[in-house]
């Protein structure tokens, strides 16, 4: 007889879940609230606070877009995912974008039909070892016991690695990067391998981070981008250009403080056409001529996100590098906006 | 020769026990020191007793309470208790309990999943405990409603509309039963609110809710978590296996050759994998069985997924229930003639059940505890919340503490049921031997 | 009058089918067939159409792809270019031998505890209690990450044993070193080995292994025969003869001549590079695994075998101390034979458990069936439906065989009754 606690409980969610036929943005809209699925915990990339407030690199990117679909940053429902069900969730429609340091791969964008949108962290995978371990290079690991993330395309990188140069090594497959920094710790493995960031963010939490050296070896490349489902690309279009806009402000120098004042128009007619003081280029997307305004106020341009979640004057530390402004020899590059 | 023979007249008076025998040191010897081996396995005891409180103690009790971060509670330990004391940071616990205990529920409502706890422990204790008064049985048929109200909010008429779907089939089997015999009345009481739930109730509860709008906040499921959601979980799961699981016993045990073998089928199948598997089904399957378009979110994905495993033991429960009554109970149904649902609605179901209320418990228990699997598949209960928490920069590299406050409240439940399935085992076993 | 009128004979009528009970049970069969059949095709369709609209069509062809990843635990040779399907199989094997081991451990321990637990020793009771208590009311998963936190931070490092101040040693004589990785133990090692035997291709074996299991199986058989005749001995003449010397030689020396043949010895295990190399490696997820799901069964299994001895009826062990029987002979000979009886049912669902529990290896990252089919197999190549249909056969046809194994046994001990 209690059974109808339970359709009760079906209607409920059929009712939030609303029709999932017509077009991601219009969904979204009626919805309210943006689902944007992240990782269960990454330092730097997306952890809850002790108040359940989500942060992080991949946090801000939801904020952006849910900023600019609603104009309000906090219209998100972050969705945790692990390395197995974060596809699904994304394909079944439980999410509407994926920022979950997901590697652009082939594969994933043809075979899953998935469309990365672009890449908010250029990266790559390296290695870590103590230093007492006396190790200068990945080619002097024969034998040595590494500590994986499984999950990722982290181990099928490292197989092709030792293959290819042809020692031995000995996997430990670790589902959370924090049990993984335990086993590292505690000496359990001689090596931790990741994504270069993870490992920067990973070295900065230790007690002695000096006492720990990441190898120069970056054994793959690892664009890591947001992704939305195949066959929607006016969905797409929202959040590849909310994440190019957040690029555009930096390369521009629109951040969050001066934005207000530039807002009321200046004589760059690119910022003017970015920040909708000109032009229908929020129209076009369908969404407010200020979606830029609102999505930059949000966390801040690239840049500021950047420094505000993983740059040098975190406890993360991560410089620039591959991801600074074309302009200052990084990769990060927006096409224009006209 | 003077008669040299004594015969004692009087008793002697007693003597106390030798000093060996009474007391601490008599019940030593007879409970820890009878015999050489007994002796060897006490030391060994105490010499492990020792080891273990010897570890385990001091760094319970050299512990920071007040920290905000991992680095500084080892600061405020090895400046309270000398270089290198080792002790715990029961401060995280401080920090992050309530978000342990009810996940990310908004803090200004946690009255209601309180409220919640409460009424569904309220409307539990007049089945669990006989002694109580009857007319508490009325909150076991309002709970089902107003708990998932109070945790989900929303429309108060959802509930309302979805309780008046029993009213309707209770009244349509009885209009039925008066102009057209039983069994019609059966189907007609079943489909009655089947179509209503299907079909009109949920657009009765938005048409009342638009001409007289009551409600409370609505909460996302996404928002439980922690002690909060395996509870949930747990309760849901058993409250709506129990019908299930019944159905299916009744079916395993019917002389029916189909519906016993799709029965046999379904049990043994739930019983034969593992529950992570059916988790896995949940999380990346269902939406794929359903049709197209259908997105109902993890938790209650989730929780279907559970309900399934659990009705499948349930039955098995169920079915020992059946078993243990005595065949005199079936024929005496029989032989007043009664047809098979009367039996078992009269005779059967009420003893089978009050027998296997101890079955249901532990089965409860194990389903409670199985609920933390749901941290593989990526939500936030305890043990998924320990690791968000080690995510935390400030809580990076703690361990033992989140465990052992997490393995202490599972301790806490499971231990108080289990101690009441055995005090109700105790009592139904003197009533049937 | 009284003539036999044949009973009232009535054509068929539709209501028949409901209301007569001679047909109504095929109805209900019927219509529960019916709609068992249509929930069936429902999903299956809504399962194609869904499929389709992904553009994932059911595909079993990523299965002799090669699997590109590696894995540590392995009984038989495998490599990252070998296929999904090696690769699965590997992950099987695991399963079947972390719960083998876990089984025999579990049946062991519990059934010291249980038999602990009843003992006159009130501080061993007490401490049995205790441990029972703790394990039962503690989820398993919490466990298996406990365990597999207690390994990795309470022993050393490989490290803690290099260099002349090494803060860890080996133990006995420098053939065990117990590491925060894993256990390493002397292996033996065949200098005129025989060489292995591959199955189908597919697997080797080891000819010496085969070898010394048929000698050993001889030397059993032979010894078996002693004893019945031993037996026949005693029921003609009342005396027993002395036989265990020959019941000895016959398994040991086949054994040791064939072991000397082979050169038999042992290889220890040393540090070499960055870790120990030689012997025989349990890796600590293994090792956590196997402890963590013994120690939980063990208390389920002691209560078990707790309630099985105090189902048996006081007046059994009076009797048979009253012919004189040693306690420890009591046990074995009258109250262990027949509280197997109560014992073995709900023994075989606790090994089922065991077996089924052992699914969340991938927390420790030990890589059963779930860890590779189930969990990077799947993850890498996005063929939810297929790996995780092809998980619960697995799981299932294990599960099945396990209960049929044991419902078999347990006829061959369940006494008759009258």
């Amino acid at each position: 007889m209690k059974k109808t606690v339970f359709l009760g409980a079906l209607t409920v969610a059929g009712l939030a879940a609303g029709a999932a036929a017509a077009g991601t943005l219009d969904d979204v809209k009626a919805r309210g609230k943006l689902n944007c699925g992240v990782t269960t915990g990454l330092v730097g990339f997306a952890a809850p606070d002790a108040n359940g407030v989500w942060n992080g690199f991949d946090v801000g990117m939801c904020r952006a877009v849910a900023a600019a679909v609603f104009g309000d940053p906090a219209a998100v429902e972050f969705v945790p995912t692990t390395g197995k069900t974060r596809f699904t969730a994304l394909a079944s429609g439980e999410v509407d974008m994926l920022a979950r340091n997901t590697t652009w791969t082939f594969s994933r964008d043809v075979d899953l039909k998935f469309e990365f949108v672009g890449v908010n962290y250029y990266d790559g995978q390296g290695f870590m070892v103590p230093k007492a371990l006396g190790v200068s290079s990945a080619k002097e690991l024969d034998g040595a016991t590494v500590c994986i993330q499984t999950g990722t395309t982290t181990e099928l990188n490292l197989a092709d690695f030792f293959r290819a140069n042809n020692i031995s090594y000995e996997p430990v497959p670790i589902e959370t990067n924090a049990e993984a920094q335990q086993q590292y710790l505690a000496g359990a493995c001689d090596v931790y391998t990741t994504d270069a960031s993870g490992l920067a963010a990973t070295r900065a939490s230790f007690e002695d981070p000096s006492a720990h050296v990441v190898l120069p070896e970056i054994i793959s490349k690892e664009p890591l981008g947001p992704l939305v489902r195949h066959g929607d690309s006016e969905w797409g279009d929202v959040a590849r250009w909310t994440l190019n806009a957040l690029i555009a402000a930096e390369e521009l120098g629109v951040t969050s403080a001066n934005i207000d004042e530039l807002a009321k128009g200046t004589n760059n007619p690119e910022i003017n056409r970015l920040l909708g003081s000109e032009g229908n280029l929020g129209e076009m997307l369908g969404l407010s001529a200020d979606w830029a305004v609102k999505a930059i106020k949000a966390g801040g341009n690239y840049g500021e996100l950047f420094e505000k979640n993983i740059g040098e004057n975190t406890p993360i530390g991560l410089a620039r590098g591959l991801n600074a402004q074309w302009t200052d020899g990084g990769l990060l590059y927006s096409p224009p906006f006209r | 020769m003077a008669d040299i023979s004594f015969v004692r007249t009087e008793m002697l008076p007693e003597k106390t026990p030798p000093a060996t025998s009474v007391g601490l040191i008599g019940w030593m010897r007879e409970n820890l020191f009878s015999g050489w081996f007994n002796s060897i396995l006490t030391v060994v005891s105490l010499g492990f007793i020792y080891y273990v409180l010897a570890g385990v103690l001091p760094w319970m009790f050299q512990s920071s309470w007040t920290a905000n971060s991992l680095s500084q509670c080892r600061e405020a330990i090895s400046a309270a208790h000398g270089e290198g004391a080792s002790g715990a940071c029961w401060a995280v616990v401080r920090e992050r309990y309530l978000q342990l205990i009810y996940g990310f529920y908004p803090d200004h409502l946690y009255w209601r999943p309180n409220i919640a706890f409460l009424l569904t422990l309220a409307a539990l204790a007049p089945i669990l405990f006989s002694a109580l008064p009857r007319k508490m049985l009325w909150l076991a048929v309002v709970a089902p409603f107003a708990v998932p109200w109070l945790l989900w909010g929303g429309s108060a008429w959802l509930p309302l509309s979805a309780a008046l779907g029993f009213v309707l089939g209770y009244g349509a089997f009885r209009g039925v039963s008066q102009l057209n015999g039983s069994l019609a009345a059966i189907i007609a009481g079943v489909a009655a609110p089947v179509l209503w739930w299907m079909l009109l109730a949920g657009p009765f509860a938005a048409l009342v809710q638009s001409i007289l709008p009551v409600g409370i906040e609505p909460v996302e499921s996404r928002a439980f978590g922690g002690f909060m959601l395996s509870i949930t979980i747990g309760v849901v799961a058993i409250v709506c296996s129990l019908p299930i699981g019944i159905v299916l016993a009744l079916g395993r045990q019917s002389n029916l050759l189909i519906v016993r073998t799709l029965c046999i089928g379904f049990i043994e199948f739930v019983r034969g994998v593992p529950l992570i598997t059916l988790l896995f089904v949940a999380s990346t399957l269902l939406n794929i069985f359903m049709p197209p378009g259908t997105n109902f979110d993890i938790i209650l994905r989730v929780m279907i997924m559970v309900t399934l495993f659990a009705s499948a033991y349930m039955a098995e429960v169920i079915r020992g229930g059946l078993a243990a009554l005595p065949k005199g109970q079936y024929e005496a149904a029989d032989s007043l003639g009664l047809d098979y649902w009367k039996a078992q609605r009269l005779i059967i179901m009420p003893q089978a059940l009050k027998i296997s209320i101890p079955g249901i418990v532990s089965t409860f228990i194990g389903v409670f505890k199985d609920t933390t699997l749901v941290s593989i598949i990526g939500l936030l209960d305890p043990l998924g919340l320990s690791n968000a928490i080690r995510a935390d920069a400030n809580w990076n590299g703690i361990v033992w503490e989140l465990y052992g406050f997490i393995a202490l409240m599972f301790f806490i439940f499971c231990f108080s049921m289990s101690r009441y399935s055995m005090f109700l085992e105790r009592k139904l076993q003197t009533g049937h031997r | 009058m009284t003539t036999f009128t044949d009973p009232h004979k009535e054509s068929f009528r539709l209501s028949m089918l409901i209301y007569d009970t001679r047909y109504r049970s095929m109805t209900i069969q019927v219509v529960a067939m019916f709609g068992f059949m249509l929930m069936a095709a429902w999903l299956i369709n809504n399962t194609i159409q869904n499929l389709n609209a992904l553009g994932k069509p059911i595909d079993f062809g990523f299965f002799s792809e090669p699997a590109s990843y590696d894995i540590n635990q392995r009984l038989i040779e495998y490599n990252s270019r070998d296929s999904h399907l090696r690769a699965s199989f590997v992950g099987l094997l695991n399963t079947l031998m972390v719960a083998a081991m876990g089984c025999a451990l579990a049946t062991v321990l519990g059934v010291v505890i249980g038999v602990l637990r009843l003992s006159g020793n009130w501080l061993v009771a007490r401490i049995m209690t205790v441990y029972v208590e703790t394990f039962r009311n503690v989820p398993v998963l919490l466990w298996i990450v406990f365990f597999m936190a207690m390994l990795i931070e309470t022993l050393p490092a490989p490290n803690a044993f290099r260099g002349e101040n090494a803060t860890a040693s080996m133990w006995l004589g420098d053939s065990v070193a117990v590491t925060n990785r894993g256990l390493y133990v002397p292996e033996p090692l065949f200098s005129r080995s025989l060489g292995d035997v591959s199955f189908f291709g597919a697997f080797n074996i080891s000819l010496d292994l085969i070898a010394i299991v048929a000698v050993l199986a001889g030397g059993l058989y032979v010894s078996h025969r002693i004893k019945v005749r031993a037996d026949r001995v005693q029921e003609a003449t009342g005396i027993r003869p002395t036989t265990w010397y020959q019941r000895l030689g016959v398994v040991a020396v086949p054994v040791i001549v064939l072991l000397a043949g082979l050169g038999f010895h042992l290889g220890f295990p040393a540090l070499k590079g960055f870790n120990f190399q030689g012997g025989i490696y349990m890796r600590n997820s293994l090792l956590a695994l196997w402890l963590a799901l013994s120690l939980y069964t063990a208390a389920f299994i002691a209560e078990i075998v707790r309630a099985g001895i105090l189902a048996i009826s006081r007046g059994q062990t009076e009797a048979a101390a009253a012919l004189g029987l040693r306690p420890n002979r009591i046990m074995n000979l009258v109250i262990l034979p027949q509280a197997l009886r109560v014992i073995i049912p709900p023994l075989i669902s606790q090994y089922l458990n065991l077996t089924k529990n052992s699914s969340l290896a991938i927390a420790v990252g030990y890589m059963d069936i779930t860890g590779t089919l189930g969990g990077i197999t799947m993850n890498q190549t996005g063929r939810e439906l297929e790996c995780v249909l092809l998980l619960m056969l697995v799981y299932l046809t294990i599960s099945l065989s396990i209960s049929l194994v044991m419902n078999w046994y347990n006829e061959r001990v369940k006494l008759v009754e009258r």
